[in-house]
């Protein structure tokens, strides 16, 4: 079961909405629904789920209906049609004090401009959802101080927000959700008001607390390299509908429409494109077993002038070059365990191009990806991370 | 032209009023009563010089020294003009005004700031109950509760309750959407948004409408004596009447000293806690 399901939600702000649903269905636009009916398409038939422990981004220009869709989620706006199902509970049929408590036990947000109290001290705000739910004043401390330290502010429990940096105060917004324990964090253009370095260092924060905490995180943004960096899997919303779901490198790769594509020409790929997706098959290589004179006939076949050398798992050893090879038949020493070279770069395959470059530049030879078991996946050529950076390797990789 | 008898009709009103609800009437006239002549009591109890102290240490906490200092000497000054006992009777009407107001004025407006539908209707009747010339009170307010301070806390109470009524609703207005949505996403029930968020961020607002009340109800000081009420109103009415500028100087300074030691205090309140 999925920790977060959401299924053909709609919200349309008008007088009447339910009667909109019909022609929303029929596909008429949203543009056209506002000029003839005067009614707003925040969200249409949006659809996903979220894993428990998954980092899910939801990116959209302003107006594209993803601040209403993360609000339908726990209720701040009430959709017009579909489900939302909280492991499995679907909380928009539910009655008010189950909402509540789910509010209260299951998700926690976080607010684009902070959304602090005030009025009161920063340990009070982070324990102020643990004060709704009742907790006695020592829990409340207890955990709050927790949070607090979490998030790297522990020695301003006393101080009031405003006299508290930006980037401090979405800290203490970031504390006052974990404080609760709740599974879900729904974060709201969370690091949006915040300058470049800060929202970087925020960005970073978060992702090495989520090793750490394995929340369901469900993420907004309008800034697709934040969604591309922190996202397992990111849904792109244009005008209140959901154009495509996938893997940041499942989006660059294969745009599901020419807004998508148009949307991420200007992303660095270098930051985003792993190994994996720019390899080779690495259809010529050669088995210790096979011995010297099977590698140079294959060197041959395939006019290149150097081999990897795998053992039957396939698990790499090394490479030996044609002129060694060539050498050691010449003078009928055939062993090729001493023309072996062991000394070969490998790469895991969710390398970043990013790292791969400096790499490729230093190596005589060509990187071998290899798994965690070094067995070999594929081979990286210089031409071929060349390629993977202007985003035009083809597919057989 | 027609000519709409319109001062008829409410003639009949209030006579349908006071017939029919009488007891009503007496009811409130009592409670009121007891709570201005007990706070006078407290006030008169209390002796001078503690009293000044008291409010000049009050001034000094929330307003600084100069204010503390000007309370002092504003106070002391009061006494010597031997306005002290007239003064005390002004500051119980006064008082009970403001808490009267208070008590039906923050519900209100509370009200008002949840509700568009009254939002619209409120605005008008507190233009009108703002508006009105003051004196225009005091007619139904002796048919209902004779002469007196009681008449003269009623009045004072319709002329000084609009300001914190609106103040209420537009400080509760004003509290950020955002932190509404924070507090609802958190699982706060509406009472709990009520008192943990919206009321103590409109408060400085809120605080805003009491010093505004108080300074109203100063305001009707003169105005109430004129049908009895006593206290520094009757002072300055003597010395209107009698035409001794002199005392009438004397009074409405005491009204001016003691209006602006309770701004200092009130205002600084509202300061305090922004």
């Amino acid at each position: 079961m999925s920790k977060v399901e959401v299924k053909n939600v709609y919200k349309i702000f008008g007088p009447t909405p339910q009667n909109i649903l019909p022609l929303l269905e029929k596909g008429t636009t949203k543009n056209e629904i506002l000029k003839k009916t005067g009614h707003s398409v925040g969200v249409n038939n949006a659809s996903f789920s979220v894993e428990q422990g998954e980092m899910f981004v939801v990116m959209g220009l302003s107006g594209s209906g993803k601040s209403t869709l993360i609000r339908c989620l726990n209720r701040l706006i009430e959709p017009t049609a579909g489900q939302v199902l909280i492991d499995g509970q679907d909380i928009v049929g539910c009655d008010k004090n189950t909402l509540i408590e789910i509010r209260r036990k299951k998700m926690a947000m976080v607010f684009q401009n902070f959304a602090l109290l005030p009025h009161r001290t920063i340990i009070d705000n982070v324990a102020f959802g643990l004060e709704i739910q009742g907790k006695n004043q020592e829990e409340r401390k207890e955990k709050a101080q927790q949070a607090l330290e979490l998030v790297g502010l522990k020695g301003y429990e006393e101080s009031m927000p405003t006299e508290l940096s930006g980037g401090m105060q979405q800290r203490v917004g970031l504390a006052r959700a974990l404080a609760t324990d709740a599974d879900i964090l729904l974060m709201d253009e969370a690091f949006s008001a915040l300058d470049p370095l800060i929202r970087k260092e925020m960005q970073d924060e978060l992702l090495s607390l989520q090793v750490k905490m394995q929340k369901t995180i469900i993420f907004i943004t309008h800034d697709l390299d934040e969604a591309l960096k922190i996202g397992d899997r990111i849904a792109i919303m244009k005008d209140g509908v959901i154009v495509q779901i996938g893997t940041p490198e499942e989006i660059l790769e294969n745009p599901a429409n020419e807004y998508v594509r148009e949307f991420v020409q200007d992303v660095n790929r270098a930051r985003v494109v792993t190994a994996a997706s720019i390899m080779k098959r690495a259809d010529t290589l050669v088995s210790s077993k096979e011995g010297v004179r099977v590698a140079v006939r294959k060197m041959k076949e395939e006019s290149i002038s150097s081999i990897f050398v795998v053992n039957k798992e396939r698990q790499l050893e090394g490479i030996i070059t044609i002129d060694d090879a060539t050498e050691q038949i010449k003078n009928r020493k055939e062993n090729i365990e001493k023309i072996l070279n062991r000394d070969v770069q490998t790469v895991s395959p969710d390398t970043l191009i990013e790292e791969l470059i400096p790499m490729v530049l230093n190596s005589r030879y060509p990187l071998v990806v290899v798994d965690e078991n070094r067995k070999v996946l594929g081979i990286i050529f210089k031409a071929s991370v060349l390629a993977g950076i202007i985003g035009e390797e083809d597919s057989d990789g | 032209m027609v000519r709409i008898p319109l001062g008829d009709y409410v003639e009949i009103f209030i006579d349908w009023l006071t017939d029919n609800f009488a007891g009503f009437f007496e009811g409130i006239k009592n409670a009121l009563e007891a709570t201005i002549n007990g706070f006078e009591w407290v006030f008169s109890t209390i002796p001078f010089i503690l009293m000044v102290l008291i409010f000049a240490a009050i001034a000094w906490k929330v307003a600084g020294r100069q204010t503390g200092i000007f309370t002092g000497l504003g106070l002391w000054l009061i006494g010597s003009m031997e306005l002290w006992n007239a003064t005390m009777q002004t500051f119980a009407l006064v008082s009970t005004a403001t808490a009267i107001a208070l008590i039906i004025g923050i519900p209100l407006g509370i009200w008002m700031s949840r509700s568009n539908t009254l939002d619209k209707i409120l605005r008008p009747v507190l233009d009108f109950m703002q508006t009105m010339p003051a004196f225009v009170y005091l007619i139904p307010a002796v048919y209902f509760f004779d002469l007196g301070p009681v008449p003269g806390a009623v009045a004072t109470v319709i002329f000084a309750m609009p300001p914190v009524v609106r103040l209420t609703s537009l400080g509760i207005r004003q509290v950020p959407k955002e932190v509404i949505e924070a507090s609802r996403s958190f699982g706060s029930t509406s009472s709990q948004l009520l008192y943990k968020v919206q009321i103590p961020l409109a408060m400085p607002t809120i605080l805003a409408g009491l010093n505004q009340t108080i300074l109203l109800s100063l305001s009707m000081v003169v105005i109430s004596a004129m049908i009895g009420s006593g206290g520094l109103g009757d002072v300055v009415l003597k010395g209107i009447t009698q035409m001794r500028i002199g005392l009438g100087f004397e009074g409405g300074l005491a009204v001016v000293i003691l209006a602006m030691v309770l701004d200092r205090i009130t205002q600084n309140l509202g300061q305090k806690r922004a």
